[in-house]
């Protein structure tokens, strides 16, 4: 099962890092001189990102877990990546919403303001570098990376409501990641290593009072990872940000929160899983119910919400609640579920974001939900709000709908079978009835003719042509949803099985080296 | 010395997360700051305090836990640092920014009602 990657020299795993941290520094240059090759360079290096995480897709998908060593130092010594299904799945799923955030940013959101394409390199960069490691200080650098610039592309284009957003959004995730440090070195304390794979190992074999230290400590980082992910009484940051934050920005952070879901499916399985000793199960019951708290409160927020982009963030909070449902329940059936959930859910939600801004400039810049009328086409926004609302509610047939069917047969068999069946079902409907009255009142209630903020022709093709195309891939988690199914129920099956991830980040072996300089230098005697 | 360095840890954090909770954005910074320092002094705890060791092999000497200090809480302080150092001067814009934009160095843009 271990094996390093072939293709690309052996690299091709660092590659997602790499890529956009080059490209992010050479727009840096060419940004600063107002260069033509701006907007090429961007679309080629996510394209270019795209293709590439496909290709690991593939790889992945034989069920092998591919290690890099950075640095060729061997594992619990140096910093590892590892490539299982998981972390494949999600690369590729950063792409495609990255490269829909892209095209419709090119209808002008990039124009407010200069390093709008640079940010949003670095931005990938750390997204792809948080779902590679395999070292828990490691993610807390790709965090720290993903979130810089996130306050930069936060503020592109600032209005005093996103410098409002900004300081709050700013403030709670620095705090979040003083918990982080210490949660981290508490660990490192007790077990002397950061390494995911080999704590894996160490964690269980603790004595009795460290073995409380760390579930401390794994505990604290839950709640770090439920900070970015949005869980209950700490999702207050999300909806006030994402819906302050400019359309291709707010869509691109629709991956951010599940950032959050990854770390929690990640430690859960590896650290927390029925293997782990003292640690096992240690936020078995607190996780479910807390989920299914964040689902009525997301639920009961999008009913109250007055603007478009409001009941947006809280449909991406409600999605995130259902995800950590399905991490919390603990069995492989419910994590499949969870994982094909969240394709649909994060694409969706990008779906969701461009087009609360495509609504609001038709209707003269407002979101708000009241009557008035579109200053210009509003049959086909009304037709993809449709399509939209059918994806996000879980309504048939459409894969959100899908994902919850199969959670809740998923949850048949666990304790909290009734809890989930009637809260999950709750939400969707609770969901259904605002969007079905945030959709009556946008396109059917007649009000003043609205004056129509004025865009390049050009700007609305991109930015119509993104959101046909990101349509057309929640369309296609629908069409091709058997071997999607597949798919994750086989990256669920392999997060089950640690011993598989730990074996092939452990015994990794470095790549033999092709001069040894100190035995030259011994050799010609100039090494003491 | 571990004494002195658990309380300088508590009294650090303690300010830091008061001030992290008043209603001035300058105090939040300030409160960031000390949270960030109680933090570093945290993970160089978490090393184990060794005074008068130095986390280098000499080159007469064999390399042991007894004689050396860990380098690597040492590497992840000087990590944390950098970053933490690189979000203050971040927030800070942002704060004076937020500031200049509404006329108000309240967190929330705006004076409360009375």
């Amino acid at each position: 099962m271990i094996a390093t990657t072939a293709w690309l020299g052996g690299h091709a795993l660092v590659m997602p890092i790499v890529l956009p941290l080059v490209a992010g520094a050479l727009l840096v240059l060419l940004e600063k001189a107002r260069s033509r090759a701006v907007v090429p360079v961007s679309i080629l290096a996510t394209s270019a990102l795209l293709i590439l995480a496909a290709r690991l897709m593939e790889q992945a998908a034989s069920g092998e877990v591919a290690v890099y060593l950075l640095g060729n130092w061997r594992a619990p010594f140096g910093i590892t990546l590892a490539l299982d299904r998981l972390s494949a799945l999600m690369l590729v799923l950063t792409a495609l919403v990255a490269g829909g955030a892209l095209w419709f940013s090119m209808g002008g959101a990039a124009r407010q303001g200069l390093h709008f394409h640079s940010l949003f390199q670095f931005q990938l960069m750390g997204l792809c570098g948080a779902f590679l490691t395999a070292d828990l200080f490691n993610l807390f650098v790709f965090f720290e990376l993903l979130l810089a610039a996130s306050y930069g592309l936060l503020l592109h284009g600032g209005t005093r409501a996103r410098h409002r957003a900004a300081l709050h959004y700013v403030v709670f995730n620095l705090a979040g990641s003083a918990l982080f440090l210490i949660a981290v070195s508490l660990l490192y304390g007790v077990a002397g290593t950061l390494n995911m794979a080999d704590l894996a190992q160490k964690l269980p074999l603790l004595p009795p009072a460290q073995a409380r230290l760390a579930q401390a400590a794994v505990l604290m980082l839950l709640v770090v990872f439920a900070v970015k992910a949005a869980l209950l009484p700490l999702y207050f940051w999300l909806p006030d940000t994402y819906a302050a934050a400019s359309a291709p920005v707010a869509a691109l952070f629709a991956i951010m929160t599940k950032v959050g879901v990854y770390a929690i499916a990640r430690t859960s399985t590896l650290l927390l899983g029925p293997e782990g000793g003292p640690l096992a199960g240690v936020a078995a019951p607190m996780l479910p119910v807390l989920a299914l708290a964040t689902l009525v409160l997301a639920a009961t927020g999008a009913l109250a919400a007055r603007h478009l982009r409001v009941l947006v963030a809280y449909a991406v909070v409600a999605s995130a609640g259902t995800l950590l449902l399905a991490i919390g329940l603990g069995t492989r059936d419910a994590l499949a579920a969870g994982l094909f959930y969240l394709v649909n859910s994060t694409l969706v939600a990008a779906l969701w974001f461009l087009l609360a801004d495509r609504i609001a400039t038709a209707r003269g810049g407002t979101d708000r939900l009241e009557a008035g009328a579109f200053s210009s086409g509003w049959a086909p926004l009304g037709v993809v709000f449709f399509a939209a609302a059918v994806a996000v509610a879980g309504v048939p047939p459409l894969a959100g709908f899908m994902g919850k069917a199969l959670l809740l047969q998923a949850a048949g068999h666990t304790p909290w079978a009734g809890w989930v069946v009637a809260l999950v079902l709750g939400s969707s409907l609770a969901m259904m009835m605002a969007l079905a009255r945030a959709g009556s009142t946008l396109f059917w209630k007649p009000g003043a003719p609205a004056t129509a903020m004025k865009l390049a022709a050009s700007g609305t093709g991109a930015q119509s042509a993104s959101m046909l195309a990101l349509l057309a891939a929640v369309l296609a988690t629908a069409i091709f949803a058997g071997p999607l199914a597949a798919y994750t129920e086989a990256a669920a099956t392999q997060l089950m099985q640690r011993q598989t991830y730990i074996g092939a980040v452990l015994n990794a072996q470095p790549v033999p080296a092709a001069y040894d300089v100190r035995r030259e230098m011994r050799e010609r005697g100039d090494a003491k | 010395m571990l004494l002195l360095l658990a309380l300088g840890i508590g009294t650090l954090a303690g300010c830091g997360t008061w001030l992290l909770l008043r209603e001035r954005s300058f105090d939040t910074v300030l409160g960031l700051t000390l949270l960030s320092y109680a933090v570093n002094l945290f993970i160089f705890a978490m090393g184990r305090v060794k005074p008068q060791a130095v986390p280098i092999v000499e080159p007469d000497g064999t390399p042991s836990l007894a004689t050396l200090a860990d380098p690597l809480p040492q590497a992840l302080v000087l990590t944390a640092i950098v970053i933490s150092f690189a979000m203050t001067a971040v927030l800070l814009v942002i704060a004076l920014r937020t500031q200049a934009h509404t006329g108000s160095d309240h967190v929330d843009g705006e004076e409360p009602r009375p």
